[in-house]
């Protein structure tokens, strides 16, 4: 408890409110005595029972991916997944690019070693694309505040589910193209909103177009465009709970934005089997370390920090769309009929009226949400 | 020692059993609805997520677990010992009074560490169980004890700012009861209890000081029991049988119910080694000895085997009921009037509204109220105002007339003050001439008179 409040004095103007502070927190729990055994008892059994129950029920994993086309983000997946979960879109000369942002969703069932896991990839064609972006976040927004509201209206319910399907976005994998300069203002605008309400991970796309030396210095700017304007990507600072954590994930932070290269063709360098792009002046290995940043990518999304995704997700984001719903009703109170879901309440009116007191620099991030859609 | 062994070769083979079996998983209802969109994918390559369950793992052992268990027997029975032995700990306890008026639960916490694994232990103890001459009231407070713990737990989920992964979860997750070895039956009041406490917790029940009965009686006394709680249409825990790596272990372990079980915190030499136990004058009972008792499946079963089933049935089913019920007294419900799916919110809202506007009702007769009884006092002080005008104005009337009065009797008074001065003068002028004449003595004497007379 005291680790929380110490956290949420500390920023007033930090976007993400609450921190699960969870490994210290006996301060809500009752007073305990602890006891010293004299012997093996078999408590530890308990987490093969924990692994044997999770294996049983299987795994969910939602990801989003978000950048303009031609950025490598269906083959970044299929890289990540090492499968075709898309056809990476080529569209010919004459289709027209469409005109409002549609996402599409697909799910696969994927099983390693016995694990399943259920992925959903959602990916965003025509992000960006057109001349005038204005909005464009808005239908993003939009879906991933209406998969908080599905799993809302089911937990809600009087007979729920045993387990309700999470269809919520763990992960939202953003693409920044290789400028090499500075991030644009569209990058800037969509992720100071998007890192509010789901994890961001920002990535530089098509990273085989810039040299070491360039890589390093557009990730430096990107980072401190970052900072200048707040925005806080994943892993945040403020939900590093011991000093383990905080090591590991300061190690990320430097190299975030990963320089990433996509590829999901093989290639035979020096006798083995790699994945790569081939060009007149070389193969780029995609697992090679020395040529991108893949692997730390991939290690971040799914060797180290899955669970981590979902829990920030489910513990944080979730609960603060949740205490959001649930005050705006207070405030306006209305009758049956009141909760509609198209679309989903993307400009939130800054609520008004006495507003309960624990949520007020989220009100205030609303609020300026709000301010940044009037003008 | 060989509990490990057997526990790691019991997930080997049920690692094996998975990737074999990949094909015969059985989905839930929704998960098969969801097939229909979903493809299996086949990778081409080494991707890495089967690390998933163990960052699960290593989430959980950061958060630490919670276990509470509630011992329901009588006083005396052994319920402080036996859980001392499961734990092989010394939880601090003294013997309890047998003179208790009521049945009262006492929780302890305790915090057990075992390799990198941090246990919450709760253990709830019934107080004065059985010890009162009628006893028609000793199961309502356990029973209360248990819904109190679901109530925290529901005031905290529906909160609006809410931390339920902080939240020291506290609901009962199972509760041992202790029958006591007569040999013969069930006693009233233990059917009684456990039939009002089957819908809300998971129940094991357990025959104490199973060193009193002998084999053979043992084995007819379990029988007899299981008949008993099945007629009686109770329902006890049983041990899950849908996951195939310990459905055998787990069925035959529900044959062996009630366990009989003895428990020790005592140490006696046995052959070469120290082992827990009860020394008799007419033999050793060795608590952790099969053939002597069932404290090794208890344990087993408990701790080793399907703690984690024994939260997730909490959770997931007596926790839903009661929170089914519990939200249906208060009106609430799934369906609206025309049987379209009305959302908890929407209800919520809706009373939430009736109750608004039923409340602004009530404002207003209070206002009303307020403004009639102000105006009546208002007409009550007018009129007691102009009551008091009319006394002064009667008031000064009166007094003006004493005033003209007065001035009637003090001109009267100056008109004789007048007179008598003028007198006054001609008597003095009268007295100023002595030597006029001697009559005038006769004169004089008159005007001395008369001057006296004035």
């Amino acid at each position: 408890m005291k680790k929380r409040q110490k956290k949420n004095g500390g920023s007033p103007m930090d976007p993400l409110r609450q921190s699960p502070s969870r490994s210290s927190s006996r301060a809500s729990s009752p007073r305990t005595l602890p006891c010293e055994m004299l012997g093996y008892v078999g408590i530890e059994a308990v987490l093969d029972q924990l692994k044997i129950k999770a294996m049983k029920m299987g795994f969910e994993f939602n990801i989003m991916v978000v950048g303009q086309s031609g950025l490598g983000k269906s083959t970044m997946v299929n890289t990540l997944f090492k499968s075709k979960m898309w056809k990476s879109t080529m569209p010919g000369l004459g289709v027209p690019t469409p005109q409002t942002l549609q996402l599409q969703s697909v799910t696969h069932v994927i099983e390693e070693s016995g694990v399943k896991l259920k992925l959903t990839v959602t990916d965003t064609p025509g992000f960006g694309d057109q001349i005038n972006n204005d909005k464009c976040w808005d239908p993003i927004l939009g879906y991933i505040n209406e998969q908080y509201e599905h799993y809302l209206q089911e937990e809600i319910l009087i007979t729920r589910q045993r387990h309700i399907p999470d269809t919520r976005v763990h992960c939202c994998v953003y693409f920044v193209p290789p400028t090499g300069h500075w991030l644009r203002p569209l990058d800037i605008e969509f992720l100071q909103r998007l890192c509010r309400t789901v994890n961001v991970v920002p990535v530089i796309a098509r990273a085989d177009s810039l040299t070491i030396e360039e890589r390093e210095a557009f990730r430096h700017r990107i980072q401190e465009n970052l900072k200048t304007h707040g925005i806080e990507v994943y892993p945040q600072k403020c939900f590093d709970e011991d000093i383990n954590d905080k090591i590991l994930n300061s190690k990320i932070r430097e190299r975030i934005p990963f320089a990433v290269v996509g590829a999901d063709r093989e290639h035979i360098v020096n006798g083995r089997c790699v994945l790569g792009r081939k060009t007149k002046w070389g193969i780029i290995e995609v697992e090679n370390m020395a040529h991108c940043e893949f692997p730390l990518l991939r290690d971040l999304l799914i060797r180290s920090h899955l669970q981590d995704l979902k829990d920030i997700t489910h513990n944080v984001h979730y609960e603060n769309y949740r205490i959001f719903r649930l005050n705006e009703s207070h405030v306006l109170p209305r009758g049956p009929g009141w909760v509609n879901l198209a679309p989903a309440p993307v400009s939130v009116p800054a609520p008004a009226g006495p507003q309960a007191n624990p949520v007020p620099p989220k009100v205030g991030g609303w609020a300026k949400d709000n301010s940044d859609e009037e003008c | 020692m060989s509990s490990e062994v057997a526990r790691h070769l019991l997930f080997q083979s049920h690692m094996a059993t998975k990737t074999a079996h990949m094909s015969s998983q059985v989905f839930d209802n929704e998960e098969k609805q969801k097939k229909e969109n979903t493809r299996s994918l086949a990778m081409s390559g080494h991707v890495g997520f089967e690390s998933l369950p163990d960052q699960l793992v290593s989430r959980s052992i950061q958060q630490g677990f919670c276990f509470n268990i509630l011992c329901v027997g009588e006083t005396g029975i052994g319920k402080s010992t036996l859980i001392d032995t499961l734990f092989n700990t010394n939880f601090e306890d003294h013997e309890s009074s047998h003179f208790y008026p009521h049945v009262r639960l006492k929780a302890q916490t305790y915090e057990l560490q075992e390799s990198n694994v941090r246990l919450k232990l709760t253990i709830v103890n019934t107080v004065g169980f059985g010890d009162q001459i009628n006893k028609e009231e000793s199961y309502q407070p356990i029973v209360d004890y248990i819904d109190a713990q679901f109530e925290a737990y529901l005031q905290e989920e529906l909160k609006i700012k809410r931390s339920l992964f902080n939240y020291h979860d506290s609901r009962i997750h199972v509760c041992l009861y202790f029958i006591s070895p007569t040999g013969h039956s069930l006693k009233t009041l233990d059917l009684l209890t456990m039939k009002s406490l089957d819908s809300k917790v998971n129940i094991i029940p357990v025959i104490a000081k199973a060193d009193a009965i002998s084999k053979t009686e043992l084995q007819k006394f379990k029988i007899k029991l299981m008949s008993e709680l099945v007629s009686n249409g109770v329902q006890i825990y049983q041990f899950p049988t849908d996951d195939e790596t310990i459905a055998k272990v787990n069925a035959s372990m529900n044959g062996h119910l009630p366990f009989a079980v003895v428990g020790s915190m005592d140490e006696v030499k046995v052959g070469n080694k120290m082992v827990k136990a009860r020394q008799y004058p007419w033999g050793i009972v060795q608590v952790e000895n099969e053939n002597h008792c069932d404290f090794v499946k208890l344990r087993e079963m408990l701790i080793c085997t399907n703690m984690e089933d024994l939260r997730d049935e909490t959770h997931t089913r007596h926790y839903e009921l009661y929170r089914r019920r519990k939200l249906e007294e208060m009106g609430l419900t799934d369906t609206g009037p025309e049987n379209k799916p009305l959302s908890l919110q929407e209800t919520y809202e809706a009373k939430r509204h009736e109750f608004y506007g039923e409340r602004q009702r009530k404002e207003e007769e209070m206002k009303q109220l307020f403004v009639q009884r102000v105006k009546e006092k208002e007409a009550v002080l007018k009129e007691a105002e102009r009551e008091l005008q009319a006394k002064f104005e009667h008031l000064k009337r009166v007094h003006q007339e004493e005033k003209l009065r007065l001035e009637e009797k003090r001109r009267l008074l100056e008109e004789e003050i007048i007179a008598f001065s003028k007198k006054k003068a001609t008597s003095e002028i009268y007295q100023s001439q002595p030597f006029m004449t001697p009559g005038g003595n006769v004169r004089k004497d008159k005007d001395r008179k008369n001057s006296s007379f004035m």
